[in-house]
Parts: C-alpha cells; structure tokens; sequence
C-alpha cells in the first residue's frame, strides 16, 4: 500500500494525531494542519448535524419501520377528567421525513469522507513543506481552477431536493399501503412487494389493465417516433428538393405549429375531433358522411387519431431538426447511387436513412423515451379515453397518464408509485440495450 | 451541366412531377395551418359557444379580446397574465443561470464527478416527471408553499430547480467551440471565470439566447405542473391553467370563443420567440448529436 495515496483507510492509519481526531470531531484536522477558517465550518456542520439528529433525526428513523401506528382522536385523560383530541400519527409525513433524514445521514458520511481526505492531503503537504492554501486563495480557487465547483453546486443541491429527495420518497411509496383502498390514507403500513404482486400478475383486474396498457404504450411509442422521424424526413428531402421553389415558405407554414403552444393546439384539435366539432362539421357539410365519426368514443379509433395527430405535432420537430443534419450528407454518395441507376426510393432507403439513422441514434432514443412518457398528447387529446365499466385505464392511457390517474384522482399512491418504477425499468433496459452500443456515446471526447 | 442549361425549359415529365409536389406540399402545408387558422377566426367569432352548425364564423367581433382582459369575476385572465410573467421572469434568470453554469462545467472542466453526473442525468431523465411531482408538491406542502401567495414561488422552484439536467444542448453547443481559445487565454493570466464569462459566452450568444428563451417560454406552456400545484388557489392560476379551465363543461359555453382570443393572444409572442430563435434551436441540436 502507497501511504502517500489520499484515501480514507491511509487517513486513518497514516494519520497524525490531527487527523486521528477528526474521526469523532470533524475538521480538527484541517484546522490543525492550517486552514482555520474551513475547519470551523466543518465543525458547524458537524455541530448542526448532532443537533438536528438529537432534535427529531432519531425520532425520523425511529418512526420509519412502523410508519406510526396512532390513530388519534379523544382520548380520557385521567387527571383533567376530560376527553382530549389528541393529533394521530401522519405515515406520509413520517415517511418523508424518514427520508429525509436518510438523505441528511448520508450527506454527512460523504462529509466525513471529504473531510478525512482533506485532513490527510493537508498533512503530507505540510510534511513535504509545501505550501497550504489559505482561505483567500481557497476563494480565490473557487473561480479559478475549481470553478465548476461554484458553478454546480447550487444546480446539484436543486437537482438533489427537488428531484432524487422526491423520487426515492416516491419509490419508497410503492412498497407501503398508502392508497385509497381500504382507507389507508392517512395511517398506512409497510407491505413489502404487494402492489408489485398486483401489478405483474396477470389474473386481477389491476394486472390486466398493465399488460393491456403496456402493450399500448409500447406500440404508441414505435409509431409515433419512426412514423415521425421518416415521414418527417421525406418531407425535408421534398422540401430540400432541387425544383421545389419557395423552400422557406413550406418550412414557414410547417414550423407555425410547433410555435403555437402545444397545449393550445392540442385542446383545439380535441373539440374539433367531437361528433359536433368542427371537423365532423365540414364533413357532414360536404355530404361526405351522414353520421358523425366517433373519434374519441371508439377505442380503435381513437387509437389512430391520436398517432395521427401526433404526426401532426411531431412531423415539423423532425424537420426543424434533421435539416442541417441531411444537408451534411456527401453528395458523392448521391451522385455515384445516381450513375448506378438508383432511383429516388432506391436512394432514400440506401443512402438517406441509414445515414441519417448512423447520426441521430441519441435524437431518436431521446424521441423514444419522450414519447413512452408523452403525457401532454394523450392527456389533453383523449384523455386516455374511451374508459371501460370497472377499470381505471382508459384505451388510450400510456403508463404514464395511468399514472397521473392513478396517483392524483384515485389517490392509489402505492399504484402509481409501482407503475412509475415499471416505466423507469422499461425505459432503462431499451436505453441501455442502445444506448450504450452507439457509436456517438463511446466517442464523446473524440470530437471535442 | 444538362440542369444550368435547361433551367427554364424542363422536360414535360420533370414538369409533372414538379407540379405534383407542390400540390402534395400545398395540401400539407393546409393541413398544418387549417387549425391555427380555425382558432384565429374563432377569436373573432361574434356567436358564442364551442359547437357551430358551420365552419366558418358567421358574424365577427373584437368583444372576446375585451372580455378577456375586462371580465374579472368567473376566470379573472389579467391577473393569470401578470402571475405567469412574475414567475417566468424570474424562472428565466436561475434556469438560464443553472443551465449555462452545468453545461460550461461539463463542457471544459474535467473532474472526477463529472461522468457520474452525466450518468445520473441520463438515469433521472428515465423516470416518468410526475413521480417527482407528487411528492414534490407533498414537500412544498410540508415547507408551506402550497397556499396563497406562496404558491407562486413553489411554482418557480419546481420550474427552476431541476433545470440543471437539461444540460445536452448548450453542451453540445460548448463543444463545438475551440478549446485552442480558452487555453490561449489561460496562458494570458485569465481565471477560469474570466474564460467562462469574457470568452465563452460571448462567443456562445447563440445558445445563452436560446437558454433564455426556452426557460421564459416554460412556464407560459406547461399546464400539469400547475394545475396539481395550484389546486383550489384560484388567484395563483397561470394563464395555461385559466385556458384550460376556460374548456370545462361549466365555462365552455360562454368562454370558447375567449379561450381562442387568449390562446391567440399567449401564441403571439411565443411565435414570434420561437421564429426568431428557431435557428438556434437547429444550430444547438446539430451540435448535441456530434457530441
């Protein structure tokens, strides 16, 4: 073993006393060995970590295996001679702040690691004589060589609160009973892999809307991001075409409906699509039909409509963005398809598309995932409509907008917590199976 | 060589192909423009009501704008306008600063957690936006912010907070930028900082243009977030939720044709954003796809 190597196992067995004594009483070391000023801080933390666990941290974690089992209400309380309501146990509230105090525990191990290191790495300098830092340069490296410290630490803490706190808060959720369903809202308990039980299994109503469901997402998430990404390509290879005057003017008219919010356009295409909306209007109108097409009340139906509305929102996207990128192509490789004889369709499915499918892996990966989690199309346009007698998902639901239903108008917290999981499963396994063998993600620095 | 000569005589079959394109690209570019053109001529509309016996309006008014911005007692619109433009200005300036500040760091600094972050970045991407944000608004709920006036701030933090993982394109964008320039100016005595505020950014215009733009866009587009945040908080509505309310069977009737005055009103300036930045926008994806 290197002793001059910086680690925690060297810290403690190299360690001066200084250091030794930063085990219990964090930052000594680094005080000792000459940065007073970051030592005291780490000493507050530990000080403000020691105070926050005597206050409620260990009653957090002493709560967390029982969830609280109180139910409130009056109680006799003999020395008043009275009833007295007393406040029940909250399982939510105990549980995210179980989590939080585990997430509390955790920073301060790193902490402790941190500063072990630092302790260490301050007492070889000092024994070599070079030279500490002191609190100003310290500030002063902060914009210099260790900027991306300053620069991320507040995007990390964000990030860290308001997205890994609520996500394991989440997921920790999808082993309890908190659920509407036999009134577990308020106390709830632990149950291990119940809800997943559930959800897998292909007997009970719940499990039969999941495969049912799943099975539509993942066909809705095929359509929508190929059928998007050819058919948007054909149209910037029309548009880009030699002969076709006016090019800005298409471009113009097709990029309009991605300028206008989504949401807007989406709620308008809904009540243009009902049986007394516009579009079954014009057609009646026409005489093309004499009864209105039931686009949101047939399950098939609505099934088409949404992809195809979703080429309607998607199509201009695709072109905006693979434009500069079809420009790029080498025109040699045109030009020699061309004396070979090939004709236009010959040329796109040869030389276009695998190109085009060779650059933009991550894009359509990106688009892949987007689309498994498309809430906005689905929720505004059918509402995950037509909805069975009995069941919570409608025809049209994606795992996600199941989820939405789930959780905020069934209050099944515990379902839609196992759904969400499911969905960040799937989704990990396609990521992983492509992501990881295209080309663009093993060259990262190769282009920089 | 046969093209630069014949240019303005084509061949009879070059002829009909061509014509038949531009009738093809007509008809699409119809499709795509029809409802954008339904909803202007709806905010016009003099009959109210969400269902026509015809297509086209058969009387027009300006009375829908001035309701709009004048009827302050079901679904009060100014005071949505004025929440969602507190919120997306000051959204703006942290998303702006937090995405430019990750990307930056990605982009030219090397250190042990980056690969880690980018990593986490691609895992927290995977999961489903409302998984967090059920229990985020359950957390806002246990700091105090889901009532009153303060729900406009648990607005800005759940529309700021986590701006820091939508890094890739200003990245990509970084990338693409010569790192010969920075160390040149290191060599001269520059800071980290220096590079990072003198140098980068300036030459990033684009990209700081479009951080901007897309982060003060968000909160005027997003509905969901909104709605499970704002709840019962009528007077903490953002302008996405008020539209949206105005489409509910108990308002339909007497508000469509404003929802479409609104929409047309909110889709203006979006447009024109959205218009100006869109080659940014293009500039910034063919930069994170080399990446």
């Amino acid at each position: 073993m290197n002793a001059k190597k910086i680690s925690v196992l060297n810290a403690v067995k190299h360690g001066d006393l200084l250091t030794k004594l930063s085990i219990l009483l964090m930052g000594v070391g680094i005080l000792g060995h000459g940065q007073m000023i970051k030592g005291i801080i780490v000493l507050a933390f530990e000080a403000a970590f020691i105070f926050y666990m005597v206050g409620t941290g260990l009653h957090n974690l002493a709560m967390l295996p029982s969830l609280g089992d109180n139910p409130g209400g009056e109680v006799w309380n003999e020395a008043k001679q009275v009833y007295e309501y007393v406040q029940g146990d909250n399982s939510q509230r105990l549980l995210l702040a179980g989590v939080i105090t585990c997430f509390v525990i955790a920073a301060f191990i790193a902490l402790w690691i941190i500063q072990m290191r630092h302790s260490y790495r301050l007492q070889l300098l000092k024994e070599e004589g070079k030279h500490v830092l002191t609190f100003t340069e310290d500030i002063k490296e902060l914009f210099d060589g260790n900027l991306h410290i300053t620069l991320m630490s507040l995007p990390c803490l964000g990030i860290l609160v308001f997205n890994i706190v609520p996500l394991v808060y989440m997921i920790s959720m999808a082993f309890t009973s908190y659920s509407k369903e036999d009134e577990h809202l308020i106390l709830f308990d632990w149950n291990g892999l119940t809800q997943f039980k559930r959800v897998l299994s292909l007997n009970g109503n719940i499990g039969r809307q999941f495969w049912h469901v799943l099975a539509w997402t993942v066909v809705w998430a095929i359509f929508a991001t190929f059928l998007n990404y050819i058919l948007g390509m054909v149209l910037a290879l029309i548009i880009n075409r030699k002969d076709t005057r006016a090019k800005g003017f298409w471009r113009f008219c097709f990029v309009l409906s991605i300028a206008v919010p989504q949401f807007v356009t989406l709620m308008i295409m809904n009540i243009m699509l009902q049986p007394s909306g516009a579009i079954n209007v014009l057609l009646m109108n026409a005489g093309l039909i004499s009864q209105p097409i039931p686009f949101w009340q047939n399950a098939m139906l609505a099934r088409i409509t949404v992809i195809v509305i979703n080429l309607w929102v998607g199509i201009p996207y695709t072109l905006l963005q693979i434009t500069g990128i079809l420009q790029n192509i080498p025109g040699e490789l045109y030009e020699a398809a061309r004396m070979d004889g090939a004709g236009p369709v010959k040329i796109f499915f040869k030389i276009t598309l695998p190109y085009m499918l060779f650059v933009t892996t991550p894009y359509l990966i990106a688009s892949f995932v987007g689309n498994i989690n498309n809430f906005n199309v689905i929720y505004l346009l059918s509402a995950g409509g037509p909805t069975y007698v009995g069941d919570t998902a409608g025809q049209t639901d994606l795992l996600v907008t199941w989820l939405y239903k789930l959780t905020i108008d069934q209050q099944y917290y515990n379902l839609g917590a196992v759904i969400g999981i499911m969905t960040f499963v799937i989704l990990t396994i396609i990521t992983l199976v492509t992501y990881r063998n295209s080309k663009s993600y093993k060259n990262e620095e190769a282009f920089m | 060589m046969e093209n630069t000569l014949k240019k303005n005589r084509m061949s009879p079959r070059r002829r009909v192909i061509n014509l038949i394109v531009h009738i093809f690209l007509a008809v699409l570019a119809a499709i795509w423009v029809l409802p954008i053109f339904w909803i202007v001529l709806t905010s016009f509309r003099a009959e109210k009501g969400a269902y026509t016996a015809t297509f086209l309006p058969q009387g027009y008014t300006l009375d829908n704008y001035v309701k709009l911005f004048t009827d302050k007692n079901v679904l009060n619109f100014p005071k949505m306008f004025t929440n969602t433009l507190i919120i997306a200005v000051v959204c703006c300036v942290v998303s702006t600063f937090f995405v430019l500040s990750v990307s930056y760091s990605l982009s030219r600094m090397r250190f042990g957690f980056r690969k880690t972050y980018m990593n986490i970045a691609m895992i927290l991407g995977l999961f489903p936006g409302f998984m967090a944000m059920v229990a985020q608004y359950i957390i806002l709920k246990a700091m105090g912010l889901s009532e009153g006036s303060a729900v406009r701030f648990g607005l800005i933090i759940v529309y700021s907070a986590c701006t820091g993982l939508g890094f890739q394109i200003a990245k990509g964008y970084f990338d693409t930028i010569p790192r010969s320039i920075d160390e040149a100016a290191r060599i001269d005595g520059a800071t980290q900082w220096q590079v990072f505020t003198k140098i980068t950014m300036p030459l990033a215009k684009p990209i700081v243009i479009y951080t901007v733009m897309t982060s003060f866009i968000a909160p005027w587009v997003d509905f969901i977030f909104a709605k499970v945040l704002c709840r019962a908080n009528a007077d903490q509505f953002t302008v996405a939720i008020g539209l949206w309310n105005m489409l509910q069977k108990e308002y339909i009737y007497q508000w469509y044709t404003c929802f479409a005055a609104g929409a047309v009103i909110i889709s203006i300036p979006i447009a024109a954003l959205f218009l100006y930045m869109q080659r940014y926008y293009v500039e910034g994806m063919s930069g994170a796809v080399k990446g």
